[in-house]
């Protein structure tokens, strides 16, 4: 199945986009396709390349990017909520991209299943 | 699946408005939505019923007042909102503190029409 | 229809919401916080037990073990992994999470 996935909350400070990635990792794992994560909300926290969480800890941002990477799945961060929140092309860290709200309706449609990931 | 697909897409609206931001982001979601001619229902359930409360004077909290956003929806053709009975009763509110016209239907019928979605929002 | 609880029954009124509103023959997954309210002796736990009467009422086993919790969980709540919760997601036609 396609399945697509909306994430509402930054990385760390709440559990959101820990779930939301295992669950990613289990549906590939299970011979799904991630379609597309849409990051909204204080969600596009997720995709700054500035953060330096402690090395013995789970690196939120780049776990993500590289599970995009090989699996080939769209991670989108909405640019209304990232200019709010001062995420630009110029700290997006790799492995995503900045583009509109349009991106999740048409996940919503294109996907099999979307599943919502908040506070 | 087809280009022109029409596909019912329900958003669930809980939380008050101006301590969060989530009425007014979902609010442009939905105004985005409205581009792509799916089938739009909102549902205000818990403190979501909040956000309809009519006259939003945000000039001493100093942000910007989105109310008056709600009023345009019908204009996209975004007519079907839903207010739960059970929650304005809990807050001593009336379908007629309402900024626009809904429909008010119990928890359990916004259950029903919520098994009839095929994406169902939650902010 | 699946429905998510992430929240502790006792921070939010999440579970509460979702339980009147659900219909029955669905499910309900308690994931994050949510998965204190299928322990025992949770004042949720009545609540939850009563649901179980409408619909299979599932918790993530993760979420529940960094909790300390897995060994109080709930009887008659199934424990899944991520795994489980992708095929609870594929099994039921929508899902709404209850944030």
């Amino acid at each position: 199945m396609k399945i697509a996935i909306l994430i509402n909350e930054g990385p760390y400070t709440h559990e959101a986009t820990d779930s939301a990635y295992l669950f990613a990792r289990a549906a590939i794992e299970k011979g799904h396709q991630v379609s597309r994560v849409f990051f909204y909300h204080d969600g596009v926290n997720n995709s700054t390349r500035l953060t330096e969480p402690p090395q013995d800890d789970r690196h939120i941002v780049n776990r993500w990017a590289k599970l995009a990477e090989e699996h080939e799945i769209d991670l989108v961060v909405c640019v209304a909520a990232a200019l709010r929140r001062g995420i630009k092309d110029e700290n997006l860290a790799p492995g995503f991209r900045i583009s509109g709200l349009g991106q999740l309706i048409e996940a919503g449609i294109q996907a099999d299943r979307m599943v919502t990931f908040g506070d | 699946m087809s280009e022109g697909q029409i596909k019912k897409f329900m958003y669930v609206n809980r939380k008050a408005p101006h301590g969060t931001i989530y009425a007014l982001e979902s609010l442009e979601v939905v105004l985005i939505a409205a581009a792509f001619d799916q089938d739009v229902s909102l549902a205000f359930m818990d403190d979501g019923v909040y956000q309809l409360k009519k006259g939003f004077n945000t000039k001493g909290i100093e942000v910007k007042n989105f109310q008056p956003t709600y009023r345009a929806l019908d204009d996209y053709d975004i007519n079907k909102l839903y207010v739960e009975k059970e929650a304005l009763e809990a807050r001593g509110l009336t379908q007629e503190d309402m900024c626009v016209p809904v429909e008010v239907l119990s928890r359990a019928e916004i259950g029903k029409l919520m098994e009839t979605q095929d994406v169902v929002l939650s902010f | 229809m699946l429905h998510i609880v992430n929240k502790s029954p006792l921070d939010r009124n999440a579970l509460d919401t979702c339980l009147a509103t659900a219909q029955p023959g669905g499910a309900l997954l308690l994931i994050e916080d949510g998965v204190y309210a299928a322990t025992n002796g949770n004042a949720a736990a009545g609540k939850l037990k009563q649901a179980m009467g409408q619909m299979k009422v599932y918790a993530l086993k993760p979420d529940l073990e960094a909790r300390g919790m897995a060994d109080r969980a709930l009887e008659g709540v199934t424990l899944v992994d991520y795994g489980g919760f992708v095929d609870l997601v594929t099994e039921h036609a929508t899902c709404q999470s209850w944030l």
